[in-house]
């Protein structure tokens, strides 16, 4: 088997609040192997962007250890091993698509001709070519989603963080842009960590989803979802399909997921 | 769409005018009734109110007196004279401008370094606003006469109390424009491994220009304000604030008047200026028209 792109073993976080100690993620061991889709899927509160974040070294664990392509996650980021979609676009305002998109490509020190090709390259695999000279504003919502997708495929990382990227979109929007996604992941071949609280969007596009719970955060399942490659929407009416949403169900259950 | 929105503001101005003509003739009616019971005269009601808007020192000169003393001084008289406003207001304005040049220059520096140092604005911060709290005033005349010792003289003291009163806007403004990007703008610039330089060049630079024209605007005003004040207390010979004090000796209600007007006029001029850049760097920006 290939070296693991994340392995985390006996990760803990806990931050402290006036409230007391928080225990963010508790004794997590995961392993993601190359070419991975894995979705973390759970309530809020269970750690899945916590999880998510401390692989971007945005925060740091307080035990256990975490890998990203063999070093560590400062080393990873350091490296610009991985490219981050957050849950709102998060586009600067000021700049044009174009510009949005070349952004990191200007802080990695690319040459400007370079920097054009390449965002323009990234556009066109979101279906946002001829867009480049429209400012944020001008687009929807989920046109600005799949330009910060762009973004943070400019710097071509071998691995994709997103964090709920599609939570705020509206259903048809979302239906479309997990096609998109899929398509791009077989295109691309790149390993997908993504966060959702939704069960449908996980099965339809992950190889793996892992089944998070609250208080304290951690995993209580990892499910399997071979649906195979080719998932057209229809997949998701099919037993194969709704059998495993009920496994992913039966785990978010398990973990008192529904406790609220 | 265009007389809808200037009706409104012709209606206000005009009524501000009439406003201004009836406390004209009030407040100048015992000046001329005085006068006329001296010289034994009984004017009519008509003659009354003709008298008390053409005095040549009242204690409120009616628009139309002001606007003919402001056209004397400018287009009639030559740029050369000594009593030509035109000359005057370029004293004054070339002080405000050096002023607001060294001020924001000083004010945008100041802010930079707030923001990157944690602790210079828990101790810089007190004295900036306490800076503010003295009567400029009061102030103006040290200044002037602690640099009169040091032989400076004429444009720069005026500038440095200019200076002194337009750095605070800036400095307000950009602190809080280059601390206005939110965290996920921030998380961002961080998985890219930015350094803090280029997070402030392509990050908060940017996202504070909107505070930056804010606290130009504010700023542009209070250095005209400050070059006029500083021109008071040492006596200059030339500069608005000249114009205003000799006006003040004499009982020159009408230099005073023009010279306030002039004042005006040079800091709406500069302030609209500004607002055209701003529009302009607004626009650049792909700000939703």
């Amino acid at each position: 088997m290939a070296e693991s792109v994340i392995a985390a073993r006996d990760l803990s976080l806990v931050f402290q609040t006036r409230d007391g100690p928080v225990h963010a993620l508790s004794s997590v061991d995961l392993d993601i192997a190359p070419g991975e889709f894995i979705s973390l899927i759970g309530p809020s509160g269970c750690g899945k962007t916590t999880l998510l974040r401390v692989i971007a070294d945005l925060e740091r664990a307080t035990s256990g250890s975490i890998a990203v392509n063999g070093r560590s996650p400062a080393q990873a980021r350091l490296a610009r091993d991985y490219g981050y979609v957050f849950q709102a676009p998060a586009l600067y305002p000021w700049r044009t698509i174009l510009g949005n998109v070349m952004l990191p490509l200007e802080i990695m020190g690319v040459p400007r001709a370079e920097r054009a090709a390449r965002a323009k390259a990234q556009l066109d695999l979101v279906n946002l070519g001829g867009f480049e000279r429209k400012f944020p504003w001008q687009l929807s919502g989920g046109m600005q989603q799949r330009a910060s997708i762009a973004r943070a495929l400019a710097i071509e990382p071998k691995l994709l963080l997103m964090d709920e990227p599609f939570g705020a979109l509206d259903e048809i929007v979302r239906d479309h842009l997990n096609e998109q996604l899929l398509k791009l992941w077989a295109a691309t071949r790149k390993t997908v960590v993504f966060v959702t609280h939704s069960i449908p969007e996980a099965v339809f596009l992950s190889t793996r989803i892992v089944v998070m719970s609250p208080r304290p955060g951690r995993i209580t399942d990892i499910v399997p979802c071979d649906l195979g490659p080719d998932r057209p929407l229809e997949i998701r009416e099919t037993p194969e399909f709704l059998r495993i949403a009920q496994r992913v169900r039966d785990g978010l259950r398990a973990g008192h997921a529904y406790d609220v | 769409m265009m007389s809808r929105s200037v009706l409104p503001v012709l209606t206000v101005c005009a009524a501000l005018v009439v406003l201004w003509y009836l406390g004209a003739v009030w407040m100048n009616w015992q000046l001329v009734a005085d006068a006329q019971a001296r010289a034994g005269a009984t004017p009519d009601l008509t003659e009354m109110i003709r008298l008390t808007l053409a005095q040549p020192r009242p204690l409120l000169p009616a628009p139309h007196q002001i606007i003919g003393e402001l056209w004397r001084t400018t287009v009639t008289l030559p740029v050369t004279s000594r009593r030509s406003l035109v000359h005057h207001a370029w004293v004054t304005l070339s002080a405000a401008l050096t002023g607001f040049g060294m001020g924001v220059g000083f004010g945008v520096v100041l802010a930079v370094a707030i923001v990157h140092l944690r602790a210079l604005e828990r101790s810089v911060m007190p004295w900036i606003v306490a800076s503010q709290a003295v009567p400029v005033l009061a102030l103006a005349p040290i200044v002037i006469v602690a640099l009169g010792t040091l032989g400076l003289e004429g444009l720069l003291p005026k500038a440095i109390i200019a200076a002194y009163l337009c750095f605070f806007p800036v400095t307000i403004g950009m602190v809080k424009g280059f601390r206005a990007p939110d965290a996920m703008a921030l998380d961002l610039m961080r998985t890219w491994s930015a350094s803090r330089a280029q997070v402030f060049w392509k990050l908060r630079l940017p996202a504070s220009l909107p505070y930056l024209f804010a606290g130009l605007k504010v700023a542009m005003a209070a250095a005209v304000v400050g070059a006029i004040v500083a021109e008071l207390p040492a006596g200059a010979q030339a500069g608005l604030g000249a114009r205003l004090l000799a006006g003040s000796y004499f009982g020159q209600t009408l230099q005073i008047w023009s010279a306030l007007a002039m004042a005006a006029l040079v800091s709406a001029t500069l302030v609209g200026f500004l607002g055209i850049a701003e529009r302009a760097v607004a626009r650049r920006m792909g700000v939703q028209a």
